[in-house]
């Protein structure tokens, strides 16, 4: 797929991909074998008909392909951008062993933006009202599946969202050149077309408790996310120049930092930068910088890059952006100035043992091996708690030891009547799919719920 | 959106703000905050409530003109209206029936600390205000603090009115009378929780302060307004905003506040005029 150059793109923050013309897009989806038992739709936490809207794409008929996609998936735009699918469902597809999958993503961003780009977009068949209401708490990428499907099925829904724009990570996590901000947009109005109510600035668990909204609704959903930040547990955490991934990214994309001083939210533009961390919002963190005027910007990795968790297609991006990488590399300390600003990282290389738990080989310290290297921002970007309001002011409410919602794993009923969760909320740090995923088993288990109500 | 019922300068450089905001106000308590954001290219500004009506809806702040948020806020008037009230925020200070506690309030903290006074006094505690200013000309709701106050002591700076000194002059004020607080709390700039938390901590009770981080979202998932409390990663928004001052880490509280100050003072130099 066509991307702006790495030299140009690494100083703007307008999207890095270009997407696929529409010659590009039928000749790829031409190469599909249309198979009887399509393995890519098993791949799919959402159960896309893949065949079906491929097809459709080479056939020329674009309108039936974003049929197609919406009927399992209301973010296509989103999904086609921030998915792994190299890990779902194009690992799956059988040309995989000949080492070209269908560029499934590529293809449902496709769908999508040919659809954006029509005067007028088909609107889906609501089913009969039911009277019944829902309430959404969190409009991230869980939320928004599941005011997505209720809708559809024609209960009325009520989604609430803490931060003065909807999205959740999507619109404070993911950085403008992988997800623009008018995509997201684009797709929460779908949603209000469709008749889902939006309430920006209200946290419940504070404006309202859980369970006085549970009396003003049939049903709840709890999608609330990423909550705060983990640190390293070092010194000099706490200097100034060091953020957590959560805070850099959200001060330049909810905030638009990177307009500053045209916005007012700012953003120190550092020259040397560590970014700890080998997933995506590391990668997305560094290639911020980068865009941000850093002269040099660089991933603290402990684990090597087999490890690395980021996508593919990140790594690559960064890499060709001139992001640097120092695997097998642990902070251990930070030095600052008597201003209290960060100067120094001191860290140790490591070397890789047995595999642990996660099954990835366990990084060892090399004892007498630590140096140091001058920079003047760290970014820590090695994961969150879940978010702490709902399950802080909710104490029937059953949580793990980690803070997450205890759920049932097929149903995502909560231990509260009426109350179901999933997303982040749920299963710790995840992807936006898996989110997804959760939310339309939920829905499914909400509906079902709602539909056994007289 | 929510519409702005009245915004006047109540002493130099300090405004009240009263904003229609009925959910945030129907669960409100003292001690608790709310985020203000005036719409695209904005701040997210934390402010603590000052006094609210539940019946009205209602809620009013104090706070500072100090940048170009604050003096997009310093603008609005009457009839206005601002798309992001959101709350109430952070943990609500303990309230109990403590016995002798003493509320001190300077600055913006002098409105935030009202709606603590008020809820001790209800609580059946005796409350012993001070009202710390640099002049007289900056010490305001005297009025307002005094019914619900016990005792009212006022400190200036330059001793145009009540005693001569800071609040460090307060806490000798009490060893004289003889009085021992069962808990003190302090709200105001950083200065004054530290002071208070330094010249109150011999009396071996809680000095509770409300901390003034910077923050962005104030929900819980930035993580800008940490701190060291007893030697604790702790999170303003969330696990605060109160602690207990003697516990903090003032040194680098006050280095993390001054994270943006060269961004700020750009802003509040260069922001409408276009030039240098």
């Amino acid at each position: 797929m066509p991307k702006q150059a790495d030299f140009i793109r690494k100083r703007n923050f307008k999207e890095v991909a270009l997407g696929y013309s529409a010659e590009d897009a039928i000749e790829e989806a031409g190469r599909c074998l249309d198979c009887k038992k399509p393995f890519c739709v098993d791949g799919c936490p959402v159960e896309i008909d893949i065949p079906g809207f491929i097809r459709a794409i080479a056939e020329e008929d674009f309108a039936l392909a974003i049929k197609i996609l919406k009927e399992k998936n209301c973010l296509p735009a989103v999904c086609g951008r921030v998915c792994p699918q190299e890990e779902q469902c194009e690992i799956k597809c059988i040309l995989e062993k000949k080492g070209a999958p269908i560029a499934i993503g590529r293809l449902e961003r496709f769908a999508a933006e040919w659809e954006s780009q029509q005067d007028s977009i088909e609107m889906p068949v609501i089913d009969d009202k039911t009277g019944k209401k829902v309430a959404v708490i969190g409009s991230g990428p869980a939320g928004i599946t599941v005011a997505g499907d209720l809708i559809l099925q024609g209960h009325d829904v009520t989604m609430y969202e803490a931060l003065h724009e909807p999205g959740g990570v999507l619109t404070y996590g993911i950085p403008e050149f992988r997800l623009p901000a008018s995509v997201v947009t684009r797709e929460i109005e779908y949603l209000q077309k469709l008749g889902v109510k939006l309430i920006c600035n209200f946290v419940v668990g504070k404006t309202r408790s859980l369970k006085k909204i549970l009396d003003e609704y049939d049903a709840v959903f709890v999608g609330t996310g990423a909550g705060l930040p983990w640190f390293m547990n070092i010194p000099g955490e706490n200097l100034n120049g060091v953020y957590s991934a959560n805070e850099y990214l959200t001060r330049v994309n909810l905030m638009r930092g990177f307009q500053y001083p045209k916005t007012y939210t700012p953003v120190v533009r550092h020259k040397k930068v560590a970014v700890v961390g080998g997933g995506n919002v590391a990668m997305d963190c560094a290639r911020t910088a980068l865009r941000l005027g850093a002269e040099e910007a660089v991933i603290v990795y402990r684990r090597s890059e087999t490890e690395l968790p980021a996508r593919e297609e990140e790594y690559e991006n960064a890499d060709e952006e001139g992001v640097k990488f120092s695997f097998l590399t642990l902070p251990e300390k930070l030095y600052g100035d008597k201003n209290g600003w960060l100067k120094e990282i001191e860290c140790s290389k490591m070397e890789l043992g047995e595999p642990d738990a996660s099954g990835r080989r366990r990084p060892i310290r090399i004892d007498g091996s630590e140096f140091r290297m001058k920079m003047d921002a760290c970014i820590v970007a090695i994961g969150n708690s879940p978010n702490p309001i709902i399950p802080q002011t909710t104490p029937e409410l059953a949580v793990s030891k980690w803070g997450t919602i205890e759920v049932d794993e097929e149903s995502f009923k909560t231990t509260i009547d009426r109350v179901w969760a999933g997303g982040d909320i749920v299963s710790g740090a995840a992807t936006v799919i898996l989110a997804m995923g959760a939310g339309r088993k939920a829905a499914r288990s909400m509906h079902e719920y709602l539909s056994s109500l007289t | 959106m929510f519409k702005i019922i009245e915004r006047k300068s109540i002493v130099p450089n300090l405004h009240l703000l009263v904003v229609h905001a009925p959910d945030v106000v129907e669960t409100i308590q003292p001690g608790q905050f709310v985020i203000i954001h005036c719409g695209e290219g904005s701040e997210r500004i934390p402010l603590t409530a000052a006094d609210w009506d539940r019946e009205e809806g209602t809620l009013s702040i104090v706070f500072m003109e100090v940048g170009t948020s604050t003096g997009k806020l310093a603008m609005l008037q009457p009839g206005d209206e601002i798309p992001t009230v959101v709350g109430p925020l952070g943990v609500p200070i303990e309230i109990e029936k403590f016995g002798v506690v003493v509320c001190i309030g300077g600055c913006f903290g002098l409105g935030s600390i009202f709606p603590v006074v008020r809820a001790l006094k209800e609580k059946g505690n005796e409350v012993i205000t001070m009202l710390e200013g640099r002049s007289k000309n900056l010490l305001y709701w005297e009025e307002k603090l005094s019914k619900y106050s016990d005792k009212v002591i006022k400190l200036t700076r330059d001793g145009s009115y009540g005693y001569k000194g800071h609040v460090k002059k307060g806490s000798e004020l009490l060893r004289e009378l003889g009085i021992k607080p069962d808990r003190v709390i302090a709200n105001g700039c950083t200065t004054l929780s530290y002071l208070a938390s330094r010249d109150y901590a011999h009396f071996d009770v809680p000095v509770i302060v409300t901390l003034n981080t910077i923050m962005i979202d104030g929900t819980g998932m930035c993580g800008v307004c940490r701190c060291t409390v007893d030697g604790k990663m702790k999170f303003a928004c969330v696990d605060g905003p109160s602690f207990d001052g003697r516990l903090v880490d003032w040194e680098e509280l006050a280095a993390r506040r001054k994270q943006y100050i060269s961004e700020e003072a750009f802003l509040v130099h260069h922001s409408g005029c276009g030039g240098f």
